[in-house]
């Protein structure tokens, strides 16, 4: 729901995209993204706080379970940042070390936001693709469908899933995979039907190509774009998303921590141990600025006419 | 254009159905019942109860007996509220949350629209990053980190509004509700606006104005801004609905008594008829504005007929 | 026939009143000042703050002569929207405490717990406990003005009972054992059956199966509550709307607003009006403790209904004094699940239970007052005779050696690690203290412990299922007294979900049942559960408050956390 806006732009992106088929167009791509300093940087912090989820433990001598005991009567005081103690980002109201848990709930933030938005996009293109292409009353029949879903209320449909669900991480990630597809499936079918009637294509299909090859050389590419800068800002959606379903107490389980649970925890907490918020907060922000610039610069780059 | 609008409301009724149907097999599908406590009652208990609200009858026969009440606009009893029906409950909590809704809906719309316009007019300069990082932070903010942050300035230390309540709706109780609710739409809206309005003036008619030698405001006025439009509005279509039907957020850090509350408690409760009455209120809501947008669309653009 | 007790009305109000002083202590007037909802003056409006101070027309405190407000508002901290106020049909705490200020029943619960009277003046049994007689007061009035007499209490028994109300609390007369009571749950007799008469209009007579001791204690909980027959029959489902709803309470109900607040305003027509104070109740349904506690904090309201742990040590620093912690009859354990192996063996569950510190947990996790426990019944509770079992007068060095003597006896060790998940239901404070425990368990025994939250209904359903190895399991008391505790491991009992089985426990209670003088038979009982541990019993909770320097007469120390707002009042600034 919240993609609407963004669509359009996309779409009319995709639209003008078609115009410039051909050899250079990634290449052309390439140049103009690494162009854009904002995105550039993005994608340098991006993986910064990558190799931050995957090798940031080996930094600290704590686990993202063990608790404390020593520093657990007097979180207020001992548990607050500080380095000589090695809890560098402080310890949360059970004791346990901040940081660890950070780096935990990273790899597993950024893991839901990039499947999460890797299934919507898959159950979205595919779906819309089908029905652009297939068209007549089966397009109107499948775009019926995605109308019927859209009235839903979602929430209602996640808590139920996460209470048939709730104990295995990776169907949460496939459960609001699930409930994004549906703007996917609308963007891509329109730019199939528009693809559809393309200069290029229609002299293709008079030349005489084949159909499959029409699709695998013309059509999938220009699709591609698309999907690529969706998929961008699908990622952050995500990421919100599964802190919303935290903060409802419905995320993932112990030991397992996510930038959701701890932003969570963190506001509960916030009067008396701050630290508790700030860290995952921060590290949530500069996430989501970062894809939010990637995915601008994504556009801009596909975008020819942004020249 | 009549036929249009007669079409809609026929396939809403097949819509909705469909809605019903699903809702109701999946909460049948999720683990427990309403009555589902940890303090165990006999089972002999266990069947009045049942009994009483028709629990003990196989599922379609539930189905149809909700169906029949449904076409009599009864949506049933609550099965956790006890003393109130789900027509009750809704008809209680609804307009309060449209009427945060609707107020928030204004602010993000001038807000949105402004903020948006004024840094597309701006683009690369420090209106346009100013408006832009105001956007970001509010996307990012979380609302139940926003709203109690909220309260505790607001309320709390500096005591200039209260901290929750509902008190008919008197406009103080109100603010800090809309705050929360409406600064992740303004922020949408400014983004998508900018992002619109810069496309807009870029375009070759607008160009064309220029040349022609339009004063600036005119063609920001006359011209760019309608077409720019098209991509706030179909965003702004469903979040309506989305703003109108409230937040659990909200709800819970404000109590005031919306029916963002029972969205989340409706599930959690397993409060089948609560759920399903929720369900039909949002989805007939999405109808109704997603036909309203495709009218909208007609207004702005004229090329586009049904 | 002897007369067990009799009470003048007169000397329990002054009881309470003496007792009610301790709720709180600074006598400063603090900055946090509860609004008052029924002037109409906006809270921001803060010019006229300083309302009318100390004038001649200050009215002071009967028994205590403490100057009271102006506005006797009480605003209430409920938790969360009650599920129903129906005396009957009350089943949550929440809607327990309206239905407690709205009706009155044949006894009610003193300041510190001992039993007072209420509707009934005086009340007596038979030789064997199992005819009762309570003779009602002449003055007790509906809220309509009509008198309350033995036929209401009659009328709402049946009702409790009545398969077609369809009761939650119906089993509450089966374990007071009123005749016929099962019988008519389960549709076998009709509900006029029921072992409830009234002799006159003024004397209730109630037969029961078997002795109850304690049934003047029973007849304090609201499923006994009389119910307003003319208006029950004449407005059904919706007879507790405002406007419909009659009450003998106290208060009776001028507002209710879902999710938002409920107010009550004082009955005129109850017999103890003239010593009611409080003018004006209002209940807020807040279920998010932080917004209940900012609520608090920004002076809206007089008492909470719980406080956030997350906040425990800023609250102690800074606002101690407004900190209270009521003592609860309830129980936090870990259940463990029999028909599941190993659990089956009586040293895993003991070497599991021994190596739980409940001193780390009471005083870093949970951080209320609470107490350690190593039984199931409170020490407290009414009528039992409690005696330390050998865990407790443990040191924790030693209960973790036995603990790890014992798994490794069971052929557990680090090398052959015990593997199970440690079920719990959605809640920050149950999370944590799974998370301590579980890492307790981990570093002391070497077993893999996994914490699992699990939606609530979820939690319930596959619990019940069996399907869980050690799971969170907590009990409140229904009424002060051990049978609300201890029959729950009955083999035969629907929460006994762990599935544990043992036939001298079960014989022990039946005597007990049958018995004057139930005491040696609990001892007994809980002795055996001290050995077979098949719960691992954590802590006695405690009920949190936040209580308003302003606000006088709030029972701190009620086990069964029942504080009327007819007993308080509104200090003056």
């Amino acid at each position: 729901m919240l993609l609407m806006g963004k669509d359009k732009g996309v779409a009319a992106m995709a639209a003008n995209m078609g115009k410039y088929k051909g050899r250079s167009l990634w290449a052309d791509a390439a140049r103009r993204f690494a162009r854009n300093k904002a995105a550039l940087i993005s994608l340098g912090v991006l993986a910064l706080l990558l190799g931050f989820s995957l090798l940031g433990h080996y930094a600290s001598d704590w686990s993202n379970e063990t608790i404390d005991w020593g520093r657990l009567s007097n979180i207020y005081e001992q548990g607050q940042p500080n380095l000589e103690s090695g809890h560098y980002f402080g310890l949360d109201h059970v004791g346990r070390d901040l940081y660890q848990r950070a780096v935990q709930g990273s790899r597993i933030s950024l893991m839901i936001g990039v499947l999460g938005a890797f299934v919507a996009v898959v159950i979205g293109a595919l779906y819309g693709a089908v029905s652009g292409f297939v068209g007549g009353k089966v397009d109107s029949l499948m775009m019926r469908l995605v109308d019927v879903l859209s009235a839903f209320p979602f929430m209602f449909l996640v808590i139920v899933l996460m209470a048939i669900f709730g104990r295995n991480v990776l169907l949460m990630f496939v459960a609001i995979g699930a409930v994004s597809w549906l703007n996917m499936a609308r963007i891509v079918r329109g730019q199939t039907l528009s693809l559809k009637r393309k200069e290029f294509i229609e002299a293709a299909f008079t030349v005489g190509v084949h159909p499959m090859v029409i699709i695998l050389r013309h059509v999938i590419p220009n699709l591609l774009g698309v999907v690529i800068v969706y998929a961008a800002l699908l990622v952050p959606e995500m990421i919100m998303f599964e802190s919303f379903i935290s903060f409802l107490g419905l995320g993932v389980s112990e030991p397992q921590t996510s930038w959701g649970a701890l932003i969570s925890e963190g506001a509960d907490n916030m009067r008396s141990t701050p630290w508790m918020l700030a860290f995952p907060m921060t590290l949530l922000i500069a996430t989501l600025f970062c894809f939010n610039f990637i995915g601008d610069g994504l556009r801009d780059a596909l975008d020819p006419k942004g020249n | 254009m009549l036929s249009f609008i007669i079409r809609r409301l026929l396939v809403a009724i097949p819509t909705l159905l469909i809605l019903v149907t699903i809702s109701f097999t999946l909460m049948h599908a999720a683990p427990g019942g309403p009555f589902t406590n940890e303090r165990k009652v006999p089972e002999a208990v266990m069947k009045n109860i049942e009994a009483k609200y028709h629990l003990d009858q196989p599922l379609w026969k539930q189905y149809l007996y909700y169906l029949g009440d449904l076409v009599q606009g009864d949506l049933g009893p609550s099965f956790k509220y006890k003393d109130h029906t789900v027509n009750e409950l809704i008809s209680s909590s609804f307009p309060r949350s449209a009427y945060i809704g609707v107020l928030s809906f204004v602010i993000v719309v001038l807000l949105g629209v402004g903020i948006g316009v004024v840094a597309a007019l701006n683009h690369n300069r420090w209106p346009d990053y100013a408006g832009m990082t105001f956007a970001m932070s509010g996307v990012m903010l979380p609302n139940f980190v926003l709203a109690p942050l909220c309260v505790m300035i607001f309320a709390v230390y500096l005591k200039w509004l209260p901290a929750g309540g509902w008190e008919g709706g008197r406009i103080e109780y109100l603010i800090l509700p809309i705050v929360a609710m409406a600064t992740s739409y303004v922020a949408q809206v400014a983004r998508i606006t900018r992002g619109s309005m810069i496309e807009t003036l870029n375009s070759t008619f607008i160009q064309r104005a220029r040349a022609k030698g339009l004063p600036r405001t005119h063609i920001i006025l006359r011209h760019a801004l309608k077409p720019a439009m098209i991509p706030v509005i179909s965003y702004l279509g469903p979040a309506f609905v989305g703003i109108v039907t409230g937040s659990v957020v909200v709800d819970k850090v404000f109590s005031t008594g919306g029916i963002g509350q029972h969205f989340v408690n409706g599930a959690i409760n397993r409060d089948y008829s609560l759920i399903l009455g929720v369900t039909i209120l949002v989805g007939a809501l999405t109808i109704f504005f997603n036909a309203l947008v495709d009218i909208l669309y007609t207004v702005l653009d004229p090329r586009i007929r049904y | 026939m002897k007369t067990l007790h009799l009470f003048a009305g007169a000397t329990m109000l002054a009881a309470a009143f003496t007792l009610s002083g301790c709720g709180g202590s600074g006598d400063e007037p603090v900055s946090v000042a509860p609004k008052a909802e029924a002037a109409q003056v906006s809270q921001m409006d803060a010019k006229s703050g300083a309302k009318q101070p100390g004038s001649a027309t200050t009215r002071m405190h009967p028994v205590t002569g403490e100057p009271l407000s102006a506005e006797q508002v009480l605003v209430r901290g409920n938790g969360s929207e009650p599920g129903s106020i129906d005396p009957q049909l009350v089943d949550d705490s929440v809607g327990g405490a309206v239905v407690n200020d709205l009706f009155e029943g044949l006894t009610s619960s003193g300041a510190d717990g001992q039993l007072m009277p209420g509707v009934a003046e005086s009340w007596s049994a038979s030789e064997d406990f199992k005819t009762w007689t309570f003779k009602l007061r002449h003055n007790a009035k509906w809220s309509d003005g009509e008198p309350v007499t033995a036929n209401d209490f009659v009328y709402s028994w049946r009702r409790a009972v009545n398969p077609e109300v369809g009761s939650n609390y119906a089993y509450y007369m089966e374990v007071a054992g009123v005749a016929n009571s099962t019988a008519i749950v389960n549709g076998e007799k009709p509900i006029t059956e029921l072992g409830v008469k009234a002799l006159d209009d003024y004397t209730l007579q109630v037969s029961l199966e078997v002795p109850v001791t304690y049934l003047p204690i029973m007849v304090s909980h609201y499923t006994t509550y009389p119910s307003p027959q003319r208006a029950v029959e004449k407005y059904k489902g919706d007879w507790t709307k405002p406007g419909n709803i009659v009450s003998n309470g106290a208060y009776k109900l001028k507002e209710w607003s879902v999710g938002e607040k409920m107010v009550a305003v004082r009955n005129e027509h109850y017999w103890g009006n003239a010593n009611t104070i409080i003018n004006e109740v209002v209940y807020l349904p807040i279920d998010d403790t932080v917004a209940e506690m900012q609520r608090f904090e920004a002076g809206e309201m007089h008492h909470t209904n719980t406080v956030p742990v997350s906040q425990m040590e800023r609250i102690k620093q800074d606002m101690n004094d407004e900190l209270i912690s009521v003592p609860k009859l309830a129980t936090y354990m870990y259940q463990f699940n029999l028909q599941e192996k190993p659990f089956d063996d009586v040293r895993v569950r003991k070497a599991l239970s021994y190596a739980i510190d409940r001193d780390i947990i009471v005083k870093y996790i949970t951080k209320g007052g609470q107490t350690p426990a190593y039984s199931i019944t409170p020490p407290e509770v009414n009528g039992f005779h409690y005696v330390a079992p050998e865990i407790s007068k443990m040191t924790q060095a030693e209960r973790d050696a036995e603990a790890v003597r014992l798994l490794n006896e069971a052929g557990y060790n680090k090398d052959n690690p015990l593997v199970f998940d440690l079920v719990y239901n959605t809640s920050e404070g149950h999370k944590s203290i799974a998370v301590a425990i579980s890492q307790m368990w981990k570093e002391k025994l070497g077993a893999i412990v996994t914490p699992t939250n699990m939606e609530w209904k979820t939690f319930l359903t596959e619990k019940a299922a069996g399907n869980f190895k050690v799971a969170r399991y907590g009990w409140n008391g229904d009424y002060n007294e051990a049978s609300t505790f201890l029959t729950l491991m009955l083999s035969n009992s629907g929460n006994n979900d762990g599935k544990w089985s043992n036939a001298e426990f079960d014989k022990l209670l039946a005597d007990a049942r049958n018995s004057t003088d139930p005491a040696p038979f609990y001892e007994k009982a809980e002795q055996i559960l001290s050995e077979e541990m098949p719960v691992a019993p954590i802590y006695f909770y405690r009920g949190l408050r936040m209580v308003s320097p302003q606000l006088g007469g709030y029972a701190t120390n009620n086990p069964l956390d029942i504080a009327y707002a007819k007993d308080m009042y509104i200090k003056a600034q």
